[in-house]
């Protein structure tokens, strides 16, 4: 799985509202020096102040498709692209997506799951979202596609950092954090942060979900280290507690994470989750999770956006490991209850 | 029957010994006979042309990616990534015939028998009369998404552009507002049957879906496993030979309902994908391709089957036979290709 993921084009979705940073992003990417070529596909052309002969313009056309599910769309015109690029094979290293700023990142995403071609030839690597630190407070307010980018994000590039003061940036992390305490979060100014961060991520590669971890930002932007591994210690969906931000629950969009030092049973669980996203994947924007299963050595890992799910048996367990099995849910006005009593009865008990 | 070991391949004819293989040396991804020479579309900037036992010829033609190709057996017309729609004649002389001034992408093209070329970039379709008089008269019609795929009717004028939500038909030499044939979902490659009653298209989900033109009825052709990438109709328009499925599938057209109602033939299934149909211009014979390399020759009448190239290469990305019938051409993906003199 690894080696043949490796092969596959990773593709880099830029999400983010009007005016966040985008261009600026995509621009510090093109212009470093890292020896890498990029294809970028974007929406707004001409803002882009970098030569590059691998620069696409598309209309984000976002279809149905007919396979029953109504939440099921995808990017047209990406399909289209990808197709095109991939006869080009080698000639590039990676693919840069630029969303408009009102769009939702699913139908990039799901692009990926529905569509046999594209999975064949490239590999969504993360949804990177970039967020103004001076506006954020408020488009999460009025702006539903805003909160969307957000809730989606596996990095999010807090900017501007420089135009607010300490106090406005705790707040507006709070709220980020209200809505998705999972994504990798840098402040920055102009968007300067290493490249690493937020390309090569396999934010959607199976074999990386190592950890479903809250991910807690230490103040120090610019040198941020990898936090993958450490372990917080509290356990359920805490925001942000003891880490001095306020405690800001979003109105609508909220994150949900569930835990047991149990095994569960594969037989019961399998069937109740596919049934959960396909009754509530509307309101589920992301899914990821670690399983430990009874009778079964291998760790099961699997994730989702909407109602799209793949999962696999990921590697045994390790001699000592805790056999935990951990699900987390982003999502919008999402059945808290339901879900949790669902998965209680997944657990084997005896 | 599903493996071509050559201790297990007794029960097949095989023509595999008259195919004379080269390889053209770059991926493929399209071929088409110009007269009796075989011109293999590159998937980047050159067409390679095969002439009598002769080596590959290069000919180069985009600067960049060569993303649609057609032929009418006199010249091979094809649209890039650099904005550019070339055309290559049977001696070998290429001719650009349009320049996107924003330098798009040429996502589609195709021709008409009288000589009319048309071309898509974005959501615009585009036509250019054949007739001397008129030659450089450029006409144009903006549809509501992307251009998924093109197509001229055998008689009159009259272009089909396939796109989102459904296919619009549209007299470029008439004022009339363009007829809208509707059904939701992507629509990508679009066919005409030879005899103008039908109109398919393959969409972007593994189906197919038609209109008889006479009073738009639907016809939904659906149970593919993967999209259809490759139509081609026999010899009389009689049938419709799809790729998609592990078998060929075969829709009837002969009569007036077409394929409404009807089962379609599977013929010749193996364990791999059928990647590209090619059929016979008299006989009621196609060839078809497939994702392990193989490539067959199918009677369509009895489903009889001739090996022509083994399994175990590339996939098969492209088929054509020469107008007289007597000339198949095949190619992997990575170039591997071959000749077969009937």
């Amino acid at each position: 799985m690894s080696e043949l993921t490796s092969q596959k084009i990773p593709v880099t979705v830029l999400t983010g509202y009007l005016g966040a940073g985008k261009t600026t992003l995509l621009n510090r990417i093109l212009s470093e020096n890292h020896g890498k070529k990029y294809a970028v596909i974007v929406n707004e052309f001409g803002e882009i102040g970098i030569d590059n002969d691998l620069i696409i313009g598309a209309d984000e056309e976002v279809f149905e498709m007919n396979n029953g599910c109504v939440c099921c769309t995808v990017r047209g015109d990406l399909v289209r692209i990808l197709d095109g690029l991939m006869k080009r094979k080698g000639k590039f290293d990676a693919i840069i997506v630029e969303t408009t700023g009102l769009a939702d990142p699913a139908p990039v995403a799901q692009t990926f799951f529905v569509d046999e071609d594209v999975q064949k030839n490239a590999r969504l690597d993360a949804v990177v979202t970039v967020a103004d630190a001076k506006w954020l407070s408020d488009r999460l307010k009025d702006a539903p596609e805003a909160k969307n980018q957000i809730a989606f994000a596996d990095v999010i590039v807090l900017n501007k950092t420089d135009l607010v003061s300490k106090g406005e940036l705790a707040e507006v992390e709070a709220r980020i954090r209200g809505i998705n305490p999972y994504a990798k979060l840098h402040r920055t100014e102009r968007c300067k942060v290493a490249l690493s961060d937020v390309l090569e991520r396999g934010a959607f590669d199976l074999d990386r979900i190592l950890e479903i971890e809250p991910d807690f930002l230490e103040a120090g932007d610019d040198h941020h280290h990898d936090h993958d591994h450490h372990h917080h210690g509290h356990d359920h969906h805490d925001h942000g507690h003891g880490h001095g931000l306020k405690h800001y629950h979003d109105e609508d969009m909220q994150s949900l994470s569930l835990h047991t030092d149990k095994p569960l049973d594969a037989a019961r669980f399998m069937p109740w989750l596919q049934n959960l996203v396909a009754q509530e994947g509307q309101k589920i924007l992301r899914s990821k999770g670690i399983l430990a299963f009874s009778d079964d050595d291998d760790r099961y890992v699997f994730q989702g956006v909407h109602m799209m799910l793949e999962g696999d048996h990921q590697r045994p367990w390790k001699d000592g490991e805790p056999r935990q099995s951990r699900l987390v849910f982003i999502g919008r006005e999402l059945p808290e209850a339901a879900i949790r009593e669902g998965f209680e009865s997944c657990i084997v008990t005896r | 029957m599903t493996d071509f070991d050559p201790g297990e391949s007794a029960s097949i004819i095989s023509v595999t010994d008259k195919v004379r293989p080269f390889k053209i040396g770059a991926p493929v991804s399209a071929v088409h006979f110009l007269g009796d020479q075989a011109a293999f579309v590159g998937s980047e900037e050159n067409i390679f042309v095969v002439a009598g036992e002769g080596e590959p010829a290069t000919i180069p033609v985009h600067g960049g990616v060569i993303l649609c190709a057609t032929s009418d057996g006199t010249r091979l017309v094809t649209g890039g990534d650099d904005g550019k729609v070339a055309s290559l004649n049977v001696k070998g002389e290429v001719t650009v015939l349009a320049t996107d001034p924003k330098r798009r992408w040429i996502d589609n093209v195709a021709l008409h028998p009288d000589g009319a070329v048309a071309w898509s970039a974005g959501k615009t379709a585009f036509v250019r009369s054949g007739k001397e008089q008129d030659k450089d008269q450029e006409k144009s019609l903006d549809v509501p998404s992307t251009v998924g795929g093109l197509a001229f009717a055998p008689k009159g004028l009259r272009l089909a552009v396939a796109h989102y939500n459904g296919v619009t038909l549209w007299f470029p030499n008439m004022a009339a507002k363009p007829e809208f044939l509707a059904w939701a979902g992507s629509h990508l490659a679009v066919t005409f049957s030879p005899d103008n009653k039908f109109l398919v298209t393959g969409m972007h989900e593994p189906a197919l879906h038609g209109w008889r033109l006479a009073d738009n009825r639907h016809m939904r052709m659906t149970g593919y496993p993967g999209r259809v990438r490759s139509m081609a109709w026999s010899a009389g328009g009689k049938a419709l030979a799809t790729s998609g499925a592990d078998t060929v599938i075969l829709w009837p057209f002969a009569s007036k309902d077409g394929p409404m109602g009807k089962e379609p033939a599977m013929l010749a299934p193996l364990k791999a994908r059928v990647t590209s149909v090619a059929c016979h211009p008299d006989q009621a014979i196609f060839a078809a391709g497939y994702g392990d390399g193989t490539v067959l020759m199918v009677r369509m009448t009895d489903g009889a089957e001739i090996l022509v190239h083994r399994n175990g290469g590339a996939a098969i990305a492209a088929l054509a036979w020469n107008a007289k019938g007597t000339l198949l051409a095949f190619a992997a993906e990575d170039g591997e290709a071959g000749l077969l003199t009937l």
